[in-house]
Order: structure tokens, then C-alpha cells, then sequence
């Protein structure tokens, strides 16, 4: 997600620099109404609760998404977004086939973990051949292998006042002034407790490779890519995202994506 | 044949469409004096509101939606999207030749040259790559985000609107009475063509045969088609309803399907704009304003409203 993410921050501030000083079309006329915060956007992002709502009042909490058989894996799983790691800790991760990897699991919780890649192995696995859909528009089927989050969480036992899992990323996905931002998600605990929500280090019958999230990466089968962090170093549970990054609870959400991304 | 069927219908009360009863009996009169057929009360109120309603939403659903197409200018057949293979059917890119870059739009293998509107476009000297025109996307400016947040409030409002003119449509008898497509206007089709081709109109109170086939195809077919096309996209709503891909052939031909319609909708929309055109732009626009309109005089000219019965 992030190489396209980084072009299109570039493209848009070229596009907003030709736009206002070229020749405005009638629909140059919403652009300036459409922005983050504005009143007419707010009003239109009304719509995204009504969605959410009306789709978690149907799909119910434990509704599987449709999985596809051996046959329907007719490729390698399109690598998107981030698919090498340029930070040193990451590296450096790397370089020891992540033998130094934990993960970390914080926030409002009984008891904070803190998980090797082989303690993970050794947990129970689910394994899924789904459909990833990108928020662009692309599908692409494959195999996934992990642990169920819901496991993780339980071993963890969450505090009663939780009501979202954050995942904090190890890739640098953008740099602003206030230093490098990491590529950060959330979902609520509905879908963090779905069956089919795993953190998955394999794909297709093999260890999760690096440019598709390599050590660990999350699968949340009810929503779009985006909501799918890859390069997972630590899971915490907390009351709010309002304070992490932008406030609206993901990199991408910062940029005015949905923060469900079910549709 | 026609004569006794029009002189049959003209005066008809109460069957036609929805208030053809409250015919405004002076202004018939003062109509009638300058050889202008009666007003009638041919649109309710459900009817326009229904209608604008549409019109406005589908004209954000169709900015936006090209909006979110420019994400990925590629449709595909099937589950998924072909990487490792190719099931690209439509393709609208960018590529750079000899003359510098150049927009192409490649359908079914057949690449056509559409640089200046499609795949590459722009103030000139600042064009860039992007598979639909600045002019024809909402933000003008690639923003998929803020593109899905308008596309997702404008698809609430477009199946919102389908559901109460599908309910006030059954409960009010509209679409029995004035869309549903009888024997008649089947017999009458052939005639109805050749009227169209001639820009022929007659203006009674009742739709006429391919307005009959165009509005409820658009009703019944198109708009559902959208909104079901449009679910089966969505990956929760794969989870509710599993069945809706299959019926589609996969996700990826629902969203090819949902582009094709969109495209039919275009082609809808022209006609309807042309014809309202060639049949009296003020006259089809009080109508669906005001909901009056006004008839051919029940005995001048050629066949007045004897067409629909």
C-alpha cells in the first residue's frame, strides 16, 4: 500500500497545484467542500456509520467470508503497498530470520505478552484460502496460515473496557516533520474475534514472505486490504484510537479512507 | 384502426396517469380556444420527488464512481484479477511513444488511441496519466477516499429512493397502470419505432411503448443491477449474501457488470435527454417539474392520445 500511497501524496499536491491555476470544471466546484473536516464532507461521511452499522446488523458476528478452493489459488499473491522494509530495525530483523521478532501485546489487558514466532507456531492454526480485495478495486485468492487473533486475545484476557485492536507496523510507510510515520490499523473487536481473523506468517503453504508482511501480518477477511496491516510488531487493545496519529484510526484513515473498510 | 381507438381514449377519466381525472376544466376551456390540447396532472408528486432524486444521486454515483475506477483502470472476468495471468478484458492506461506519452483504452485486445480524454489528459502542457478526464470525476483531483465517501452516500440515497418508488409505485398502481407494458403497446411497438425515428411525438397522458421498455428497464434492470452489482463488491456483504458472486461469475465480473451498466445509464441518459429535446423541453420539463402537462388537442392534427391503450 504505501509506494502507491507516497505517489499519490506527491500527485496530489502537483493535481492541486494545476488545478488552481488552470482551467476549473464544474466539478472543481465540490473539491474545495470535500476536504478532511469540512462541513459537506462530515455530512457525507455520515454515511460510513449508517453502513457499518447496517452491515455488522447483518453479517452478525461470526458470518464466514466465502472461501475458495486449491484450484481457485491460480497465482502468487500480489504483493501492494510496502514490499521491503527500508527501516534498520526491520532489517536487522530480517538478517536474523527474525529470531529477535516478538510480538508484543499491550494496552488494556490482564496480562501483556510478549510472543516468539515459534510460541505463535505452536499455538493453534487456521487455514484459509480467501479472497483479498484491494480498496482499489483488485482481488486476488490465496492461502493464508496463522493464528487466530481471538486466541491471542484470550491468552492476553482483555479488560472489559477494550473495544479496539490496534496494530502497530514495523514499516516506515511515510515521513512528515515529526519524524518517520509507521504504518499503524485498527479493527474493532467484533472483527478481531471472527473466526476467520488470523495472524498469519504463512501464505500459500509457505512462511509469509517479506513483501507480503513478513514476520506477521493480519487477515480480517470482512473488510478490504487496507485494513490488514502487514509487518504487525505489537497488538493493543485500547478504549479509543483519538489519540493515536491522525485520530481516525489508521495511516490510511488519516488520508480519508473509511475506517470500516467492509464495502 | 386508429380513429375509434383514439376518440376511445381521449376522454378517458381515472385510469390514466395518476390524477389524469384532475383535467383543470377552465384552463381546457381557454386551451381549447387556442387550439391547445388540455393541461393534465400527469407526474405526482412521488413521481418528481423519486425522479430528481435519482437524477441527482446518479449524477455523484457516476462522477465518483469514475473517480474510483481511475484507482485501477482495469476490468476483469472472474473471481479475482489476473496477474500471473490475463483476464483483462478493458483496459485505459498511459503508455510513452516516440511522440511522447499517450493515452490508449484497450477493449477485448483492441487498443484504440484516446489520448486527450482517456488514460492521459489535462490543461495542455500539463497533462498526466489518469484513466478519466479531470473534468468527469469527483474530486476533480485523484482522491479515492474522499471519491468512496461520496459514492457510498449517493448509493444510500439512489436504493433509498428505488425503495419507496417501489412501494408508493405498487401501492399507488403506478407501475400497473402506467409502466407495465400490456398487449397493446407489445402490437404497438413496431409503429411506436418508426414514430421515434420520424421525431414523431404524440403527448397524451400515458407513456408510450419504448418509454414504457426504457423507464422500466432502467427501473427493474438497470438500478437494481447497480445496487446488487455494487453489494458484491463489498466483502462483508460477501459474508451475507455468498450467493450474489456466484450468480455474477465473481467479484471481479460484478464489478465489470457494474461498469457496463453504468455505461447503458449513460446511454439511457442521452436518449432520454435527446428525446425530451425533440418532443418540447418545456413542455416534458413542466411536466416533471410541476407535474402538469400539456396533451394534444383532442381533434387536431394526426392521432392525438390514441396510442397507449
Amino acid at each position: 500500500m504505501a509506494k502507491f500511497q507516497i505517489n499519490r501524496r506527491k500527485f496530489l499536491t502537483a493535481a492541486g497545484l494545476g488545478a488552481s491555476g488552470f482551467t476549473l470544471s464544474g466539478c472543481d466546484a465540490f473539491d474545495s467542500q470535500l476536504g478532511m473536516g469540512d462541513g459537506l464532507r462530515n455530512f457525507l461521511e455520515g454515511a460510513n456509520g449508517l453502513t457499518y452499522r447496517a452491515q455488522r446488523l447483518l453479517a452478525g458476528r461470526d458470518t464466514l467470508a466465502p472461501e475458495f478452493s486449491e484450484a481457485d489459488i491460480r497465482q502468487p499473491m500480489r504483493p501492494n503497498g510496502i514490499t521491503a522494509p527500508d527501516d534498520d530495525t526491520y532489517k536487522s530483523l530480517l538478517t536474523n530470520n527474525f529470531v529477535d521478532w516478538r510480538l508484543e501485546v499491550t494496552g488494556l489487558v490482564e496480562k501483556p505478552l510478549s510472543l516468539t514466532r515459534e510460541q505463535l507456531l505452536a499455538m493453534p492454526s487456521r487455514t484459509q484460502i480467501t479472497r483479498h480485495d484491494c480498496v482499489e478495486g483488485w482481488s486476488c485468492i490465496a492461502k493464508w496460515t496463522g493464528t487466530p487473533l481471538s486466541l491471542v486475545l484470550d491468552q492476553a484476557v482483555v479488560k472489559p473496557q477494550a473495544r479496539y485492536v490496534m496494530f502497530h507496523c514495523l514499516d516506515t510507510i511515510d515521513r512528515n516533520l515529526s519524524g518517520d510515520i509507521k504504518y499503524y490499523g485498527s479493527i474493532d473487536l467484533i472483527d478481531a474475534r471472527h473466526p476467520q481473523t488470523i495472524l498469519a506468517y504463512g501464505l500459500n503453504g509457505k512462511p509469509l514472505p517479506v513483501e507480503n508482511g513478513a514476520p506477521l501480518r493480519v487477515r480480517v477477511e470482512r473488510q478490504l486490504g487496507y485494513k490488514m496491516p502487514k509487518y504487525i510488531q505489537r497488538v493493543e487493545l485500547v478504549d479509543s484510537f483519538a489519540n493515536f496519529g491522525g485520530g481516525r484510526g489508521g495511516y490510511w484513515e488519516d488520508y480519508g479512507y473509511d475506517w470500516y473498510g467492509g464495502i | 384502426m386508429r380513429k375509434p381507438l383514439a376518440s376511445r381514449i381521449t376522454r378517458q377519466k381515472g385510469r390514466g396517469m395518476d390524477a389524469i381525472a384532475s383535467i383543470d376544466q377552465s384552463k381546457e376551456a381557454q386551451a381549447g380556444q387556442s387550439k391547445k390540447g388540455p393541461l393534465i396532472y400527469r407526474q405526482n408528486h412521488w413521481t418528481r420527488l423519486t425522479h430528481w432524486a435519482w437524477a441527482f444521486a446518479l449524477f455523484f454515483l457516476l462522477l465518483s464512481g469514475l473517480q474510483i475506477f481511475n484507482a485501477r483502470p482495469q476490468l476483469y472476468i472472474g473471481k479475482e484479477s489476473g496477474f500471473g495471468y490475463n483476464n483483462t478484458i478493458l483496459q485505459i492506461g498511459a503508455e510513452d511513444t516516440a511522440t511522447g506519452p499517450r493515452g490508449f483504452t484497450e477493449i477485448f485486445g483492441h487498443r484504440f488511441d484516446t489520448t486527450g480524454v482517456l488514460g492521459w489528459s489535462g490543461p495542455p502542457g500539463n497533462e498526466s496519466a489518469r484513466a478519466f478526464p479531470s473534468w468527469a470525476t469527483i474530486p476533480s483531483y485523484y482522491d479515492l477516499g474522499t471519491a468512496r465517501v461520496v459514492h457510498f452516500f449517493f448509493a444510500w440515497i439512489l436504493s433509498a429512493t428505488l425503495l419507496v418508488w417501489l412501494l408508493v409505485g405498487l401501492f399507488s398502481g403506478h407501475i400497473r397502470r402506467d409502466l407495465a407494458p400490456r398487449l397493446a403497446d407489445i402490437r404497438n411497438l413496431p409503429r411506436d419505432v418508426a414514430d421515434h425515428i420520424r421525431l414523431r411525438f404524440h403527448h397524451s397522458g400515458r407513456y408510450n411503448t419504448l418509454q414504457k421498455l426504457a423507464y422500466g428497464g432502467v427501473l427493474f434492470v438497470l438500478l437494481p443491477l447497480m445496487v446488487l452489482t455494487g453489494l458484491a463488491m463489498s466483502p462483508s456483504m460477501n459474508a451475507v449474501l455468498p450467493f450474489l458472486n456466484e450468480l455474477f461469475g465473481g467479484r471481479q465480473t460484478a464489478r465489470t457488470i457494474h461498469f457496463a451498466v453504468m455505461v447503458l445509464l449513460v446511454l439511457f441518459f442521452l436518449v432520454h435527454m435527446l428525446m425530451i429535446l425533440a418532443a418540447g423541453p418545456i413542455n416534458e420539463l413542466r411536466s416533471i417539474i410541476t407535474g402538469w402537462y400539456r396533451t394534444d388537442p383532442p381533434n387536431g392534427g394526426t392521432n392525438s392520445t390514441g396510442r397507449s391503450e
